[in-house]
């Protein structure tokens, strides 16, 4: 079998687990959970880089070979988020951003119109735009003809940990978008994660389920061997589904036979 | 409709008889929901809801840190005058309290913040009395100003103003207010508050929302607890965090639970708040309003805030001064506005947040 890499935004990644930041309780944790989840891409909100307090920035826990994509967390509408993605270019000198739009605080659900307006300012201004979204053909559609180089549904409202409750309408983006599809957010479990690559996602994200997990650096294991197992019954193949027994020594095998 | 029509609304209702009518079963039943409607609210927070303290406190702690992490926002208060109109009588600020009176010059405005940003801390609150003359508008516009050169999240909690104000200081850098309603009960506010332009329980009550409509990020609430009975005035400071919620949807949501504290004029609180009631308030919240940041200052003691860390305090302030300038002053000339119980320097609060198991954060939003 070739090798089975994930290429995006000029990238080539054998990893296709992404990690968040957000929720640790101890910055320390974070080289322990990229080693035993094997990522290589770690997203860190843009309002928590603290350059004048090291033990607390985030930024200086990350192993230097991973990839950093600043996200901009806190904005409400696409002006905010396009100064917050100006600022982390510069301050972490990348241009990746992942485009995070909330404007209703109850829910925490992204703001799909808003979010496909920074899109396209910001590609235009070469950044390489992962969009984080509602699972939205039509958005997804916007997003990606705006330039965004990954779309990123949720699954399930954020930090809910219910696992892919989105999963028809993210089979609907497998099928139609080109754009690499990776599921952000609501994934609870390593099942969960297995399921989102079976159907053919190119990777996942994980934050809350890690963080909140009591054995972070153990779960964070626990999710890169369910993508993986997940992304391998996707190249492999799952067989067919059906709702009768089908035999696995058929009847009429013998016709077969030489 | 406003909040105070909100509010109205309730004038009928009889919490008493309710509250008698509070059973374990409907206690337990509103525990387990995972949205509380304004009654579960109420029965989590009524007194007989205390022996189900623990099952309430878990269940606070799971819904933070789902919604949280275990993270906790670090940031001061800088009062910048205790000039006031106003003789509320449990604050070291009231005009009939014989105190030093002063404003700050800006250039010690930022002398008092070159100390408070060198203990680390990226977030600042900014505090004043009422007094509109010697504290102005443009005054306070000036002093955010100066704020912004070195912090990143400036929220403000000064006396009331129209739109307008809140427009000017906004587009200075002001990202979040916090407001003080002391009691919801209006005849105890007319009692409390006979004098000056707080006297206007409505004007006060509605100023969050003149702040939101002019885009606030940060909109917080909350009472003086020991002025009035503890579960009414927690139970509406709910109900207007949960409308300030629902009217403003892109702004985050606070809440602070104060207690009296000793204060120049030496106002005894007729009603005792336990800890219990403090954790009691601070678990029922968290259940009725699962993603609001709570914030719990230095008017409790160290021992106390670190215990309640894990129940649901998204928010602390640390190395706190309530007099005026007082971060730059060599020695404490007053009490400030209140005494303050927590003492401890900006890096001891940080270890006693790693050594509960949470990350301290000093930064959490970013100048745009």
């Amino acid at each position: 079998m070739n090798k089975d890499t994930l290429n995006i935004a000029d990238t080539e990644l054998e990893s296709r687990i992404f990690i968040g930041s957000g929720k640790f309780s101890n910055n320390m944790l974070i080289p322990k959970i990229i080693e035993s989840s094997q990522a290589q891409v770690m997203t860190v909100a843009v309002r928590r880089f603290d350059f004048t307090n090291p033990r607390e920035n985030i930024l200086n826990y990350i192993p230097k070979n991973i990839h950093i994509m600043p996200n901009t967390s806190g904005a409400r509408n696409a002006t905010e988020a396009i100064r917050i993605a100006r600022i982390a270019k510069v301050a972490a000198k990348t241009n990746l951003i992942k485009i995070e739009i909330v404007s209703d605080n109850k829910y925490l659900l992204p703001d799909n119109y808003q979010t496909a307006r920074a899109c396209e300012i910001l590609s235009k201004e070469n950044f390489k735009v992962f969009a984080y979204m509602n699972a939205d053909l039509y958005a997804a559609r916007d997003m990606q003809n705006a330039g965004a180089v990954a779309i990123m549904p949720l699954g399930a409202p954020i930090g809910t940990n219910k696992g892919l409750k989105t999963e028809e309408m993210v089979k609907i983006l497998i099928e139609e978008i080109d754009t690499p599809i990776i599921i952000d957010a609501g994934l609870g479990k390593p099942s969960d994660a297995c399921k989102c690559m079976e159907i053919g996602c190119s990777a996942v994200m994980i934050n809350t389920s890690i963080s909140t997990s009591p054995n972070p650096v153990l779960i964070a294991e626990a999710f890169k061997d369910a993508v993986n197992a997940g992304r391998k019954a996707f190249l492999a193949k799952v067989g067919v589904m059906s709702d009768k027994a089908i035999a696995s020594s058929p009847l009429t095998g013998f016709l077969h036979n030489k | 409709m406003t909040f105070y029509d909100v509010k109205q609304e309730y004038n009928k209702f009889n919490f008493e008889k309710y509250i008698k009518n509070i059973s374990d079963k409907m206690i337990e039943n509103s525990i387990q929901k995972e949205v509380l409607d304004d009654m579960d609210f109420l029965n989590v927070l009524s007194a007989k809801a205390s022996p189900h303290i623990e099952k309430i406190a878990q269940k606070a702690h799971e819904i933070s840190v789902k919604h949280f992490g275990k993270c906790i926002l670090l940031y001061a208060p800088l009062y910048v005058s205790n000039f006031c109109v106003n003789n509320c009588v449990y604050c070291g600020f009231s005009t009939t309290n014989k105190i030093k009176r002063e404003v700050l010059s800006f250039k010690e405005i930022e002398e008092n913040c070159k100390i408070i940003s060198s203990y680390g801390l990226r977030h600042i609150l900014l505090v004043t009395g009422e007094s509109n003359i010697k504290t102005s508008v443009s005054y306070l516009k000036k002093c955010v100003e100066i704020l912004r050169d070195y912090f990143e999240g400036i929220d403000v909690e000064i006396y009331p103003l129209n739109e307008s104000g809140y427009k000017t200081l906004a587009y200075s850098g002001v990202d979040g207010l916090t407001i003080y309603q002391e009691t919801y009960d209006e005849n105890l506010y007319k009692f409390l508050h006979t004098k000056g332009r707080k006297s206007d329980y409505r004007y006060r009550l509605e100023t969050c929302e003149r702040a939101g409509s002019e885009n606030y990020k940060n909109l917080s609430v909350g009472v003086l607890l020991g002025l009035n009975d503890f579960i009414s005035d927690i139970f509406f400071t709910g109900i207007h965090a949960r409308y300030l919620q629902t009217k403003f949807k892109s702004a985050e949501i606070g809440v602070s639970f104060p207690r009296l504290r000793p204060a120049a004029g030496a106002y005894q609180s007729k009603i005792l708040i336990s800890n219990k009631n403090l954790v009691q308030a601070i678990c029922a919240i968290r259940l009725f309003m699962n993603r609001i940041n709570i914030n719990i200052s230095t008017r409790e003691s160290k021992e106390l805030r670190s215990n309640l860390i894990p129940l649901g305090i998204t928010k602390m302030s640390a190395a706190s001064s309530t007099e005026v300038g007082g971060y730059a002053k060599k020695n404490t000339q007053s009490e400030g506005q209140f005494k303050v119980k927590d003492t401890n320097t900006v890096d001891k609060v940080k270890e006693m947040i790693y050594k509960k198991g949470y990350q301290p954060i000093m930064k959490d939003w970013i100048k745009l």
